[in-house]
């Protein structure tokens, strides 16, 4: 029991839960076809993961902040514009890794003002975080529409397809990115200022602005660098597919906030891991890909997904009765 | 009129902007205010309209409904398949079967939430993903053209030949809509079940003690968004006259948009019918009047997106979201960890 208590005051209660949970499902999927504990499902596996769960980071600590930043998706793919259109500007795919340099930070400033701006507005108007992202959402998209007239863009250097495909020590480029970012988010949420001022501002925003948090600055950060991690999904989009579509990614926008339930994170914001949000992304993914093997489409691992949301919301309950039928002593 | 603009701020500001939108555009095209471009502009727009007051009924009772839209769809598959099987139906027996689908789908959510005390944004997009995934699946993404007759045929309520022979014309789903506006109308006005939608949204826990039944609140609140999208589904399928599973997908958050700009509030309490349809109108006529003024199609969601955001920054609307967390959280989250 120690030893439980230990992991879920240092991981998070709902980490041991979805990592049995994630075991089971492997079990069962390895039972039910020989194709899932391969190499080559891994391997897939491994370069599928990544854009979601970057995405799903980005949205992770808005929820946390009480809020949502429903423009992530569109954040994503304006960065991967900017970092498209540089490269164009430089010889497309004879574009030196000066371009792919200065394109990435066009990209990351693209992502980081769209977020500034939406932070701005709900920290100081209070505006509500749904409908300001909602609005960013729609102009964003609107004016991807505008500058790619609804096309796509490609013709990149060869060596974006290392970013996007290639392997470092047996390790896709892309799941090492995901791993440094989820590492970094998880050190930032636990043992920074920044994190701890967005926990408070998740759990009572009136209490944190009494303690002396600069709750504003903080709320404006949270969507800042909510944008700037689109943006780096936005360049890993762009490396996987060789092309920058507006739009690409779009049904990823609400599997990710999704995730991030699944994961534990309270939807009125203040509680929340990293470490359980990546395991229930892990579990995500293999559910679609296991039925991917067994014969399903994409469409059915989506009824799944939002089966198994409601079935983890049913068993958090069960467990809750539980727990106050216990302390009650009935 | 004083008081007006103090209890409806929102509305009452909203429906400044629109009122100058509509005399520049009146002046600065001699197209916008003709009958046909009025006419157009409510035939295109009723279902949005429909949609948006089943909307606001949810946002009242201080909830959310990611999964209106797909339901729609899921609707639409299913009506199709029931009044098939009925021998083709005709448009009373649509509306009741349409309608008794959505509620279907839309208590289906209430149970959810009310059951097993899950916000309902959770529910609602977990069951925005299980209804647009089995729809999906179980239709192969294949269209249906092969509809009943009275479903895909055109009927005018409203026809008008102006002098240069122009025709301008109400659909039937303008006259569906309006319906739908006026009973919203009346249950949330003059309804005791009105009085307590507002009462619940406002405050759960205050208006569960007050001997509000919470468990009806949900019932009532989802089972009239569903029907609202079920109906509205039913005349998508008139104008579009095929029913396709992924054409109403991201139409939820557009609604959402434009109700929550109409004064509704994002966690409840708040909201009127004037205000809703002042959202949806807002955002048509400026689309319509970037189409007049001849705008490239291309930036028309740009402009609506910037034109959101300014309205929303320009004013200092308290939607006082971050007080608002804090009690519902103690009210309706018991389960969350």
């Amino acid at each position: 029991m120690s030893i439980k208590r230990r992991i879920d005051a240092a991981l998070g209660a709902e980490t041991l839960p979805l990592l049995g949970f994630l075991i089971f499902v492997v079990i069962v999927f390895s039972i039910a076809t020989p194709l899932f504990l391969t190499e080559r499902n891994f391997g897939s596996m491994a370069f599928q993961m990544p854009v979601l769960g970057l995405l799903t980071l980005a949205m992770m600590v808005p929820i946390l902040s009480g809020g949502l930043n429903l423009a992530i998706i569109y954040t994503a793919n304006l960065s991967g514009l900017a970092l498209a259109s540089v490269l164009i500007a430089f010889g497309g795919p004879e574009a030196g890794p000066g371009a792919m340099i200065l394109g990435s930070l066009a990209a990351l400033a693209v992502g980081a003002a769209s977020g500034a701006v939406m932070g701005a507005v709900v920290a100081y108007i209070g505006a509500h975080p749904i409908l300001v992202s909602l609005a960013m959402m729609i102009f964003l998209r609107g004016l991807g529409e505008f500058l790619t007239r609804g096309g796509d863009i490609s013709g990149f250097p060869d060596y974006m397809n290392t970013l996007g495909q290639g392997m470092v020590s047996g390790i896709p480029v892309p799941l090492l990115v995901f791993g440094v970012v989820a590492v970094i988010w998880h050190v930032m949420l636990s043992r920074t200022r920044h994190g701890f001022s967005v926990y408070m501002v998740g759990s009572n925003i009136e209490a944190a602005e009494y303690s002396g948090l600069h709750t504003k600055r903080t709320l404006t950060l949270i969507y800042t660098i909510s944008g700037m991690l689109c943006a780096v999904a936005g360049i890993l989009m762009a490396a996987r597919f060789n092309s920058v579509r507006v739009g690409h990614g779009e049904a990823l926008l609400l599997v990710t906030v999704l995730a991030c339930f699944l994961g534990g994170v309270d939807p009125f914001g203040g509680f929340g891991r990293v470490l359980p949000v990546v395991i229930a992304l892990i579990i995500l993914q293999v559910l679609s890909s296991g039925l991917n093997l067994i014969g399903a489409n994409q469409h059915l691992s989506t009824a799944v997904w939002g089966l198994f949301l409601i079935g983890v919301m049913t068993l958090r309950w069960v467990g809750a009765e539980w727990q106050t039928r216990k302390k009650g002593g009935v | 009129m004083r008081r007006l603009f103090e209890t409806h701020r929102i509305e009452m500001r909203l429906a400044t902007v629109l009122l100058i939108l509509v005399v520049f555009l009146s002046l600065a095209t001699d197209t916008f205010m003709t009958l046909g471009n009025v006419t157009s502009l409510l035939n295109n727009n009723a279902v949005n309209l429909i949609w948006a007051v089943g909307l606001l009924v949810v946002l009242i009772a201080g909830g959310i409904d990611i999964s209106f839209a797909v339901a729609a769809s899921v609707v639409q598959y299913l009506a199709a398949q029931v009044l098939g099987g009925m021998g083709g139906g005709n448009w009373a027996m649509g509306l009741v079967v349409a309608g008794a689908l959505g509620i279907m789908l839309g208590c289906i959510n209430a149970a959810l939430i009310h059951g097993f005390r899950v916000v309902s944004i959770v529910i609602t997009i977990a069951t925005f993903n299980v209804f647009f995934g089995l729809l999906m699946y179980f239709t192969r993404g294949r269209n249906i053209y092969d509809l009943p007759e009275w479903w895909v045929d055109r009927i005018f309520i409203f026809e008008h030949q102006s002098a240069d022979g122009v025709w301008s014309e109400l659909t039937l789903s303008v006259a569906v809509m309006v319906v739908c506006v006026l009973a919203t109308a009346f249950l949330i006005r003059a309804t005791t079940l009105g009085r307590q939608l507002y009462a619940f949204g406002d405050n759960p826990e205050g208006a569960r003690r007050a001997g509000v039944n919470i468990w009806v609140m949900q019932l009532v609140a989802y089972g009239w968004c569903g029907m609202m999208a079920g109906i509205g589904g039913l005349m998508q399928v008139n104008i579009a006259k095929e029913i396709v599973p992924n054409a109403l997908y991201g139409r939820e958050l557009e609604v959402l948009a434009a109700v929550v700009l109409g004064g509704a509030r994002l966690g409840g309490g708040k909201g009127t019918v004037i205000g809703a349809i002042l959202g949806v109108m807002f955002v048509a006529v400026t689309q319509n009047g970037l189409n007049l003024l001849g705008v490239s199609p291309f930036a028309f969601q740009m402009i609506i997106g910037a034109t959101i955001l300014v309205a929303i920054s320009s004013s200092n609307l308290s939607f006082d979201w971050r007080r608002r967390q804090a009690t519902g959280a103690g009210a309706g989250a018991g389960a969350v960890p």
